[in-house]
């Protein structure tokens, strides 16, 4: 007892944001986890209320809400549409951060998270090992939509249809890049594990596209990942350390306005960057907030530089539909800009999906640890994506192109999943 | 019997998935959308089937076991709040759609059938399902039928009662009991459905609803209309009544909504205005276009500053985003709210209002009325932070000050949120002892051993529970 009145003071700072939670359970309308389950501790108000109950004491151990605060995708569909404006996402990072400090993180995870991930050299060795055995490992399922399953049994991996890792990473192809422009913004890039790792070419669109305009392109070496795994596992420290360099790695040159091509990546460097790191020394939090306040992603970019014009549009031969991710639609409000563009390609014709801001149900780590529902929520997406008869399906996050392509491959349809940018640029 | 061998039991009647027993998961059931204090129950089941649901019910029977039945646990007043030796029971799994018949315009749903989807179901088929309370996206028909919700549409289209044609539930003991039919005329036997909606789980367990549909309205057009002063906004609900048009929602928001509402959304209101009308006429093209005539030059004969009609969906979207952010709007301003609905009958609109303006000053709370003025129905909500001990006595105060007056208006306690327990100790200042001496014996006959939801409803006085 006398240890858990420690966490029940650790929880102390949660309290004021998690009394605003008035119990009114809009929540359950958008939240793709109680949509499979119908149960109340799948859904923000029920995650809130036992959290609450464990800060109350109403529970001898941390473990049943730890268990259940990882039930979640983080998709920030319950906040986005709260009438009481519960940050619940926030309250669900500092929550599992503060219940992992308290309990400790199971060594395995620990291990990966701070001798690997937080590692660039090691992370990058153990990626490019990866890649390299991916061969022995995975057996092609589906050659259109480059899928794979796995060849032995991978426990982490379960029965997932894997889009396998790059040959050649971005940073490999392109190690950095700093190029002054006359008349553009100069415009960082921050690229992101996933891109970089299995998506290389999403990475290769958005340099076009800056060239295109003639922007300043400022890409410094030695970036890593953005921290929301570590932070999702509950792992503040990793986290902090990770926010931390990235930091120090955007220091080098002045930059107007940093793009990303990952939803994901966006989110976090906006969202939740400022708010986990507000107690940072001020010259190290001032950075942070530089970086999160010159955040957009890509396609918000384009937008407003004026890449898309409207109006002298061909009829495309080919349908594109567009999946919103959540942290890009939920958390930042931007879905009309990513549509913008794939309705000014020439070659495509734009089909709105049914439900196309439902969730992908990957969710990071949940998609791993909670596979059969993350598969029922995909499963779902990728008939609303099979229902429009399109050609290809197109969205603006890496993590879901491989959730989709994963559950597409799964109900035997290989069609193509591709990241806006990079039909955007297929038509330069 | 003590809680072990219940488990168990329920355990070999519905399969271990079904059964919650751990602490954290009771604890996520041991409230609702009310301000009420919470009860934690023994466990929580999720049958799959309705014959599993009524194994459940007679075994809670045969051992005396409290159950409270709970959809989507929105309602405003504890109802869903367990016994502390009892169970609840989910409806979740109970969620199809049975038949949705066309042609006859009825349609046969299970329990645990959301409210949105059912209604946009019914879209696709060109029918229409009219009740909307504030909660449809969430809220379950069989959650629906208990309350006896309400929603906008009330003054022309009715409640979800006006619906129900017929019901399947199970009685305390577990039988299966059918009244009603597919029919629209139907008296075999007693009106028992007319028993059952509204009676907040404590008569019986619903399995399946008969709802009545009707055609979708072909055309629709929505006003906002802006006054100076309470009096000509009810003047000019009173006279576009009179003028024998019924709009299908005509909705008010005072002026301390319209401000949060302004500051929340910036959806363009004067704050210089102290009340909105919002109104909708839908129906034929034709009497439509002749109806909102009808209301616009109504409303400013009243003395309205400013009539809005929308002149395409765009903008109707924009009037309802005003009334649709009512409550987050004021949501946002405190921690803790409490959505009251004290329903006058129309003409006292005024008199209620300017009522509860007294007593947001006398007690000393902050509180914002907005609601359904066609039918009377407010819903004067109350800011506050359920920490601070004295400003929740004097919320408290000002509650039982607001009920006061709606029953001396003529009105009644709750329109459509429903007693459960945060109403029950003021129920008989409304209806007197002997009614609900009456309805316990009603209780006592048909729940010989007050196994359905106990506790709530039917209390004599403030202290007094059963
Ligand atoms: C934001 C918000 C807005 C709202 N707006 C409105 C509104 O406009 N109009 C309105 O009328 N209400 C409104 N409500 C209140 C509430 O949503 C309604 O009362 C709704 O009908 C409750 O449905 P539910 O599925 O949540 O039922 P629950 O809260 O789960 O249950 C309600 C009661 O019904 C009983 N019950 C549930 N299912 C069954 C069953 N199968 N058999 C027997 N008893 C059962 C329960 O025991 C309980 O007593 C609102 C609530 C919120 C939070
Ligand atoms: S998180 Fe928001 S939407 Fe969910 S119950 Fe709490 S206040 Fe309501
Ligand atoms: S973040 Fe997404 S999955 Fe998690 S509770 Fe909110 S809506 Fe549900």
């Amino acid at each position: 007892m006398a240890s858990i009145n420690r966490l029940i003071a650790m929880l102390e700072s949660l309290e004021d944001d998690l009394v605003v939670c008035m119990r009114c359970g809009m929540c359950q309308s958008v939240c793709p986890l109680y949509r499979e389950t119908r149960l109340e501790t799948d859904v923000a108000r029920g995650k809130l209320a036992i959290l609450d109950g464990l800060r109350n004491a109403l529970f001898e151990k941390a473990d049943g809400v730890a268990k259940r605060l990882q039930r979640c995708l983080l998709c920030g569909a319950c906040q986005a549409q709260c009438p009481s404006g519960v940050k619940s996402v926030e309250i669900f990072l500092k929550a599992r951060a503060i219940i992992s400090e308290y309990q400790g993180l199971p060594p395995v995870k620990r291990f990966i998270l701070r001798k690997i991930l937080a590692v660039p050299e090691r992370f990058h060795r153990v990626m490019n090992f990866l890649a390299h055995c991916q061969k022995l490992v995975f057996k092609d399922t589906n050659s259109l939509s480059g899928t794979s399953c796995a060849r032995i049994p991978v426990p982490l991996l379960g029965k997932r249809h894997i889009t396998p890792l790059a040959k050649k990473p971005f940073h490999e192809r392109v190690p950095s890049m700093y190029r002054q422009s006359s008349e553009g913004p100069t415009v960082a890039i921050f690229i992101g594990c996933l891109i970089d790792r299995v998506f290389p070419s999403v990475g290769e669109a958005v340099l076009k596209i800056l060239s295109k305009v003639g922007a300043g392109i400022y890409l410094p070496g030695g970036q890593l990942c953005c921290g929301i795994p570590a932070l999702s596992a509950g792992d503040w420290a990793t986290f902090r350390n990770l926010v931390r360099k990235n930091a120090e790695v955007f220091s080098g040159e002045k930059f107007d306005v940093l793009v990303t091509a990952c939803a994901t990546c966006t989110a976090v460097i906006k969202e939740v960057w400022p708010v986990m790191m507000d107690d940072e020394p001020p010259a190290v939090f001032g950075k942070i907030r530089k970086i999160s306040e010159r955040t957009v992603d890509i396609t918000e970019f384009m937008i407003k530089y004026g890449l898309v014009e409207k109006g002298k549009k061909l009829s495309g031969h080919l349908k594109v539909t567009y999946h919103d991710p959540c942290h890009l639609r939920k958390s930042l409000g931007i879905w009309k800009e990513p549509r913008a563009i794939l309705d000014s390609l020439d070659r495509y014709t734009f089909v709105e999906m049914a439900d196309a801001d439902a969730c992908c149900g990957l969710g990071g780590n949940f998609g791993l640890e909670h596979e059969d529902l993350s598969e029922g929520i995909g499963l779902k997406k990728a008939q609303s994506v099979i229902d429009t008869g399109v050609d290809v399906v197109a969205t603006t996050c890496p993590a879901c192109m491989i959730q989709l392509s994963d559950m597409l491959s799964k109900l035997g349809s290989g069609k193509p999943v591709k990241h806006v940018v990079e039909l955007y640029v297929d038509g330069l | 019997m003590s809680e072990k061998p219940i488990v168990k039991d329920l355990k070999a009647i519905l399969g271990a998935d079904s059964v919650l027993t751990a602490p954290e998961d009771k604890v996520a059931y041991s409230y609702d959308a009310a301000v009420v204090e919470p009860v934690i129950p023994i466990a929580v089941v999720q049958p799959k089937s309705e014959k599993k649901l009524g194994k459940v019910i007679t075994y809670c029977y045969r051992y005396g076991v409290p159950l409270t039945v709970r959809g989507a646990g929105t309602n405003l007043s504890g109802g869903t709040v367990p016994h502390e030796n009892g169970i609840v029971v989910l409806t979740g799994r109970l969620d199809k759609i049975i038949e949705l018949n066309v042609e006859d315009m009825y349609a046969v749903v299970q329990p645990g059938v959301i409210t949105a989807r059912f209604a946009r179901t019914v879209e696709e088929q060109g029918l229409f399902y009219p009740p909307d309370p504030g909660s449809q996206a969430v809220s379950t028909l069989g959650g629906n039928v208990a309350e006896n919700a309400g929603g906008l549409r009330g003054l022309k289209y009715g409640v979800t009662r006006d619906y129900v044609m017929g019901l399947e539930f199970f009685s305390a003991e577990g039988d299966l009991i059918k009244t009603g039919s597919r029919t629209v005329k139907c008296v075999s036997g007693y009106d028992l459905a007319g028993l059952l909606v509204g009676s907040e789980g404590t008569l019986g367990v619903i399995s399946r609803i008969i709802l009545k549909l009707i055609p979708y309205p072909t055309a629709r057009m929505s006003m906002m209309a802006l006054f100076a002063d309470l009096l000509s906004a009810s003047q000019s609900v009173a006279e576009i009544i009179a003028a024998r048009v019924i709009p299908a929602t005509l909705e008010f928001m005072d002026r301390f909504t319209i401000d949060a509402v302004e500051r929340f959304s910036r959806a363009g209101l004067p704050t210089d205005v102290e009340a909105v009308l919002l109104i909708e006429v839908d129906g034929h093209p034709a009497q439509v276009e002749d109806e909102a005539k009808k209301v616009e030059s109504i409303c400013r004969k009243c003395g309205a500053l400013n009539v809005r009609t929308a002149k395409n969906d765009e903008e109707r979207d924009k009037i309802w985003e005003a009334r649709r952010s009512a409550l987050s709007a004021l949501a946002k301003l405190r921690p803790t709210v409490v959505l009251e609905d004290a329903t006058v009958p129309r003409s006292k609109i005024p008199q209620m209002v300017q009522a509860i303006e007294e007593i947001s000053r006398e007690f000393n709370v902050q509180i914002g009325t907005f609601g359904h003025a066609g039918d009377g129905n407010l819903h004067p909500t109350i800011l506050t932070d359920k920490r601070d001990h004295d400003e929740w006595k004097r919320v408290e105060s000002a509650v039982e000050a607001i009920f006061d007056a709606a029953l001396k208006l003529g009105g009644t306690l709750s329109g459509e949120h429903g007693i459960g327990v945060a109403k029950a100790p003021f129920l008989y200042k409304e209806v007197g002892r002997a009614s609900i001496k009456y309805a316990r014996r009603i209780k006592g006959a048909l729940d010989s051993r007050s196994i359905l939801n106990p506790g709530k409803v039917l209390w004599l006085n403030d202290c007094h529970r059963e």
